[in-house]
């Protein structure tokens, strides 16, 4: 399976397994989404269980939010995540705090799913990678997959989870994995192990890290598109690099993260989103706080520029390869 | 205008008059005296009732009218007449009366620095009490801050209620919540924000949910006339008429928001009832301070949306008899007049008299009445006050603090939380 049809999969399973299961968003019954995710689930399940809504993303939010209160666990679509924003108050002031506010009388177990990410030549409106505006936000979680095989197992346990869920899906490798040289050709998914994905249920633990690629060199902590750039890098410049994929990022998995870096004792981090306050200098913080005495290097971060996401010059604002290498010589140097 | 520049702009054509910009400007300001003759009130009674089934576009001159029941002499009158026994009435009026007298005692229990803030709804019980009497007691309602009305008609204990004001270590929603934003899932009350109008959208999905499971029971919703104007109204009015959602969406047009006069919303070019139009719904105008027909129009509505004919949206026109909040004083806006003038008078004062004039009253029954709803007041705050008032160390356990941001408590807010336990050995050391 490519992702998508593997969070299809998800969908279509957690629509057969709990009847308070619904998806909403714009256009994603008749048709099945612009990406095509919920591709058949209306024919499928029926026009109550999924369903288009108007353009209104504060909307769709604040309905999901009703929609939980009475018991259902609503599967939000946002078309992209740039426009998660017109229904972000009803995500960070609400959603994110109704179980708190209510003391647990009401939850609000909704998961958001929205493409993210660049790569695509989607201009500024269709690029951006808000995660750290969530991340912010007591009361959320954000989880973001890398391959089919995750993204149907961290989708299938976000749904189940009774707290809101930010689902990232990384646009660019929806149908194959990116390894940021840019002008070679992309693979498919069907070529790489992660697209063999289960027909049935199972679920990935939201909160556990996954070592992509165990080394001693350095600690490569990254999600979504930039895990498989990163490990195309690392391959690249021969580099013994071990490479984690945080999978989510809150609850976050400081183990696997403290362990790895008190191993290699260096750390570079890398996404796509912009520099300042982007979810790297988190990482960076508590990588500082937690493995100071066996860092033996400055910890470096690649990230997207600290611009709106051009359109015409998509890849020189991209962290790729070269952005990437050079973090490494430098992380490397003594 | 005066406030506007008269140099023309440079770069403006000589020839074209210059555009200028309408600022709004209430009618009244403090020191003026007030005069109401240009507020359109139609008698009580001459609004005809359309059947429950009535299409948006037959009824759409009603958004404009304004539906009354009770006329100047305290008759119940017309098509809308809910047509209730004495004894609901009286029940109504207690409510109504019981709702004044809390709000009496906990402002000034604030004032007495009990607590850190409290609103009334005085001028506005009815729009609560009575929508809560014609709705099932099951169905949920997403109220906005000045809908006490709605949990005290539910049987909702007073105790409860000053517990919740007070922060202190009885209240069920652990010390988290601004006074007056109560929570009650078994009394199908939901929890209010503090951000204006998130609610609407909320009740539109419950709504929605309930339709989706074949349930029979309806949302219902409150938000001031101030708050239709956030992004989320809107939203809410296009999902309740796209998926003719059983709900009912309650404007409460108490005139002022804060210090803005309700011109700042709109109401200078439309009725907000008139907002139900445009979206196809149907659409209410209704007199706010007439307890039967806040009675007649939910009830109306309610039975709109159970038999699956859609949404309402009504407007309640009436008027905040007092300040915004504790915070607030309402002399340094508007005319002292206003509140004395309202041409609707007071919602609990109607009711006595027609219930007078039904020879079910008198005055001597709603002395003893309003004395006894005192001290039942005092009694619960009396016996709230156990529990301790804000601020003075009978809160809630420290560490409740953490609990309830997830299902689980994940390792950062493990380790914040023992933090907060070395804080407090060390601030509070036993
Ligand atoms: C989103 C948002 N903006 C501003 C405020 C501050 N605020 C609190 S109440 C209020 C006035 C609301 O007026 P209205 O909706 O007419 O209701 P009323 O207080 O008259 O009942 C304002 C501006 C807020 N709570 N939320």
């Amino acid at each position: 399976m490519n992702m998508i049809e593997a969070i299809n999969s998800a969908l279509d399973i957690m629509l057969e397994r709990d009847p308070n299961v619904i998806l909403m968003g714009e256009d994603i019954g008749y048709f099945g989404g612009v990406f095509r995710c919920t591709a058949g689930l209306q024919e499928k399940h029926g026009k109550t269980r999924v369903f288009d809504t108007p353009i209104s993303e504060c909307g769709i939010i604040g309905a999901a939010v009703g929609m939980g209160a009475y018991g259902l666990r609503p599967v939000p679509e946002i078309q992209f995540a740039d426009y998660i924003y017109p229904g972000i108050d009803q995500l960070i002031s609400e959603a994110a705090r109704l179980r708190y506010r209510s003391a647990a009388e009401f939850i609000s177990p909704m998961t958001v799913r929205s493409p993210f990410g660049g790569g695509i030549f989607g201009g500024q409106t269709h690029s951006q990678s808000p995660e750290s505006l969530f991340t912010h936000v007591a009361g959320l979680k954000t989880v973001i997959p890398s391959t089919p095989y995750d993204a149907k197992g961290l989708l299938i346990a976000s749904i189940e989870d009774n707290d809101p869920v930010i689902f990232f899906e990384p646009k660019r490798i929806y149908n194959g994995p990116f390894d940021g040289f840019y002008d070679q050709p992309v693979q498919p998914w069907s070529k790489h192990p992660d697209s063999v994905v289960p027909e049935d249920y199972y679920r990935i633990d939201l909160g556990k890290a996954k070592i992509v690629r165990e080394g001693e060199a350095f600690t490569v902590l990254a999600y979504g598109t930039m895990v498989h750039v990163a490990k195309a890098v690392v391959e690249h410049h021969g580099v013994d690099a071990e490479i984690i994929d945080l999978r989510t990022l809150l609850p976050l998995d400081i183990e696997t993260i403290e362990e790895s870096v008190k191993k290699t004792g260096r750390c570079l981090i890398v996404h796509e989103a912009t520099r300042t306050s982007g979810f790297g200098a988190e990482l960076s913080a508590l990588v500082q706080e937690r493995c100071f005495y066996h860092l033996e290097a400055p910890i470096e971060r690649v990230t997207g520029f600290d611009t709106p996401y051009p359109h015409s010059l998509e890849w020189a604002y991209f962290p790729g390869p070269i952005r990437i290498g050079e973090a490494i010589e430098t992380l490397l140097k003594d | 205008m005066a406030d506007q520049d008269d140099k023309p702009m440079a770069g403006a054509k000589p020839n074209l008059p210059p555009l200028s910009l309408h600022v709004p400007e209430p009618q009244f300001r403090p020191g003026d005296d007030v005069d109401y003759s240009n507020v359109d009130i139609p008698p009580a009674g001459k609004q005809p009732r359309p059947d429950i089934g009535a299409t948006p576009y037959d009824m759409r001159e009603m958004v404009y009218d304004l539906v009354r029941v009770l006329d100047d002499d305290g008759k119940a009158v017309g098509p809308w007449d809910p047509k209730l026994k004495p004894d609901v009435l009286i029940k109504m009026l207690e409510n109504m009366a019981l709702v004044r007298a809390f709000d009496e005692r906990l402002f000034r229990a604030q004032r007495q620095g009990k607590t850190s803030f409290y609103m009334k709804c005085r001028g506005e019980e009815a729009t609560s009490v009575c929508a809560a009497f014609a709705l099932a007691s099951d169905d949920m309602v997403f109220p906005s801050y000045r809908q006490q009305g709605v949990l005290i008609a539910r049987g909702y204990p007073l105790v409860e209620m000053v517990n919740q004001i007070y922060s202190n270590k009885g209240d069920k929603l652990k010390g988290r919540q601004l006074p007056i934003m109560y929570c009650s899932r078994e009394h199908s009350f939901f929890t209010i924000s503090g951000n204006l109008a998130t609610q609407y959208p909320q009740a539109v999905g419950w709504a929605m949910a309930s339709a989706i499971k074949g349930d029979t029971r309806i949302a219902a919703t409150w938000c001031g006339e101030g708050s239709t104007a956030e992004g989320d109204f809107h939203s809410a009015a296009t999902f309740a008429a796209v998926y003719n959602a059983p709900v009912i969406l309650n404007v409460i047009n108490n005139q002022w928001a804060i210090s803005s006069f309700s011109g700042f919303a709109g109401a200078e070019r439309t009725t907000f009832a008139a907002r139900a139009t445009g979206y196809g719904m149907a659409g209410l105008r209704v007199d706010g301070n007439d307890a039967l027909a806040v009675y007649a129009a939910t009830q109306w509505a309610a039975e709109r949306a159970r038999t699956n004919q859609g949404p309402t949206l009504i407007e309640y026109f009436t008027y905040r008899a007092e300040g915004h909040s504790t915070s607030d004083d309402p002399s340094a806006y508007r005319s002292a007049d206003e509140s004395k003038e309202w041409p609707l008078g007071d919602p609990i004062n109607r009711l006595k008299q027609h219930l007078i004039q039904l020879g079910e009253w008198d005055e001597d029954r709603h002395a003893a009445m309003d004395e006894r709803l005192a001290n039942d007041v005092k009694a619960a705050t009396k016996e709230a006050e156990k529990n301790g008032i804000l601020g003075h160390g009978l809160h809630q356990p420290f560490e409740t603090m953490f609990q309830d941001v997830f299902e689980e408590l994940p390792w950062h807010l493990k380790e914040q939380s023992e933090q907060a336990a070395r804080e407090r050995a060390k601030k509070w050391p036993e």
